[in-house]
């Protein structure tokens, strides 16, 4: 079985005005079984600095760990926190550490600039091939349509209620049409100084 | 012509070498190439319960199944040759169920199509009325099951209109696992559950494409059918009241869907009596979800 549609999930960001969004969904399948429908796939990574990891969830974990591992350091030899780019750079070098034999994983970062507040979106492959020019960044296993959706829906300049709306439409619509994603989702929209996180109702078959 | 090209469509098929499984069956002139066969075989498809002979469309599934890489295919990618493959076609995943008790037959559907993991449709019918005595439903290839139960459905009738008598459970399960039984190993997928009520009682039938054909009193098919089972064996009785069995029957559905991501959309639950079918109701399992837990339904 493909171990990146395995235990299923989705996961979406979205650039906006003076503000970024990421959004997962809720489920946690093994194969043909649905074992827990309370399973965000987005991680904290500092202030304003968001990890969303669909695909294969022992590896997502692993690379959360192992990755705040890194972060900690970088932080504390730097003594300053982490700017998305510079967290780009690291999670595609730590991905490809591990060229021949890789984690299962198709990570997607969204996150604001310290300094100037630039929103930052990037999603990448499991071996950290990534696309930063893009306004939004989708993956995991609803990753055509959530795609489709995105073009569809976004707009440039959404504030952020509009953003959290845009998202919170991609996501559901998107989740509704995949058997192996959906059960709730999760919406973080980061701004300046403030991180709303919002949990969304989808239909749970 | 030029569509087909994009669609990656065998060029073999616009010169008419394809043939539709048995299409004598429609009674009408089909077009195969530029002649055209007047055909109307009803000898092959007898109601005497006989085997359908097998001939040059068995190889046209076979190769469809083994999904050769034609030139015209490897440009295309890989996609092509998958969705010419009849395995991967819609409706794979399902959960029916059907069970026999004091009141008569309860048969319950959800309403999930998929191709792969996608959802092609929330609100199909899988409960196909053969009489109005007679249902089947659908699980496996839904092009597969369609085409079969009008098959019976047109041999029921058949059957009535010759011997003036209703046609049993028994027969009509019979001549449906004698067709597919004439089909065994031609990639055909088909799990179908023969419910009814005849002179005999209630009556209760799992048919399969394997020519699988077994009466029995609580059944269920599909995906989810484990989840399904987990439910109906741990509350089913024979002298459940009718109100109980619905509650049942939907429940044991809507526990299915939520397990398994193959199934979904509503719960349908129908009643077979003496006097014949009645739907009882059809329900969104996401109401059901939150209804339970007493969140309101908003969207």
């Amino acid at each position: 079985m493909n171990p990146f549609s395995y235990n299923g999930g989705v996961c979406v960001a979205m650039k906006g005005d003076k503000c970024v969004a990421i959004a997962s969904d809720h489920r946690l399948g093994a194969g043909r079984l649905t074992v827990g429908t309370d399973f965000p796939k987005v991680f904290e990574m500092g202030p304003a600095l968001y990890l969303g990891l669909p695909g294969l969830t022992s590896d997502s974990l692993t690379v959360v760990n192992k990755l705040k591992f890194r972060v900690n350091l970088y932080e504390l030899s730097e003594n300053r926190k982490i700017k998305p780019h510079s967290f780009k750079a690291m999670l595609e070098h730590f991905l490809y550490e591990k060229r021949f034999g890789g984690y299962f994983i198709a990570p997607v970062i969204a996150g604001l600039d310290p300094d100037t507040d630039e929103p930052f979106v990037t999603a990448m492959d499991m071996l950290g091939a990534g696309e930063t020019n893009e306004p939004f960044a989708v993956a995991g296993t609803a990753e055509e349509s959530l795609l489709g959706l995105c073009e569809a829906l976004w707009e440039p300049n959404l504030k952020p209620d509009d953003l959290f709306e845009t998202i919170s439409q991609v996501i559901l619509n998107a989740v509704d049409f995949d058997c192996l994603a959906g059960a709730g989702a999760t919406v973080h929209v980061i701004e300046k100084d403030k991180v709303t996180t919002r949990t969304i109702k989808t239909r749970m078959d | 012509m030029a569509l087909s090209n994009i669609c990656g469509a065998d060029p073999a098929w616009e010169c008419g070498s394809f043939e539709a499984p048995t299409p004598e069956l429609f009674g009408v002139d089909y077009i195969q190439g530029k002649t055209a066969i007047s055909a109307l075989n009803c000898g092959e498809y007898n109601v005497g319960l006989s085997l359908p002979t097998l001939d040059a469309h068995q190889k046209i599934v076979q190769s469809l199944l083994e999904a050769p890489s034609t030139d015209l295919q490897l440009q295309q990618g890989a996609e092509h040759t998958k969705t010419a493959n009849p395995r991967n076609l819609f409706l794979h995943g399902t959960t029916t169920l059907s069970f026999k008790f004091q009141g008569g037959v309860m048969v319950a559907v959800d309403s999930r199509a998929s191709s792969g993991q996608q959802i092609s449709s929330q609100t199909v019918n899988k409960v196909i009325p053969i009489s109005k005595y007679l249902l089947g439903t659908m699980a496996g290839g839904a092009a597969d099951c369609t085409y079969w139960m009008r098959v019976l459905n047109r041999q029921c009738r058949m059957y009535e209109l010759r011997n003036r008598e209703r046609i049993t459970v028994s027969a009509a399960s019979k001549l449906l696992s004698n067709m597919l039984y004439g089909y065994k190993g031609s990639g055909i997928s088909i799990g179908s559950m023969i419910a009814g009520y005849d002179k005999r009682g209630p009556g209760l039938y799992v048919i399969d494409n394997d020519g699988m054909r077994v009466a029995g009193n609580c059944f269920s098919i599909g995906s989810g059918s484990p989840y399904a089972f987990g439910v109906l064996d741990t509350e089913y009785r024979w002298d459940l009241t009718d109100k109980e069995a619905y509650e049942l029957a939907r429940r044991a559905i809507y526990h299915a869907t939520m397990r398994d991501p193959y199934s979904g959309g509503n719960v349908s639950v129908y009643h077979i009596k003496e006097t014949g079918w009645v739907k009882i109701e059809t329900q969104d399992v996401s109401d059901l979800f939150y209804k339970d837990r007493g969140i309101p339904v908003t969207a």
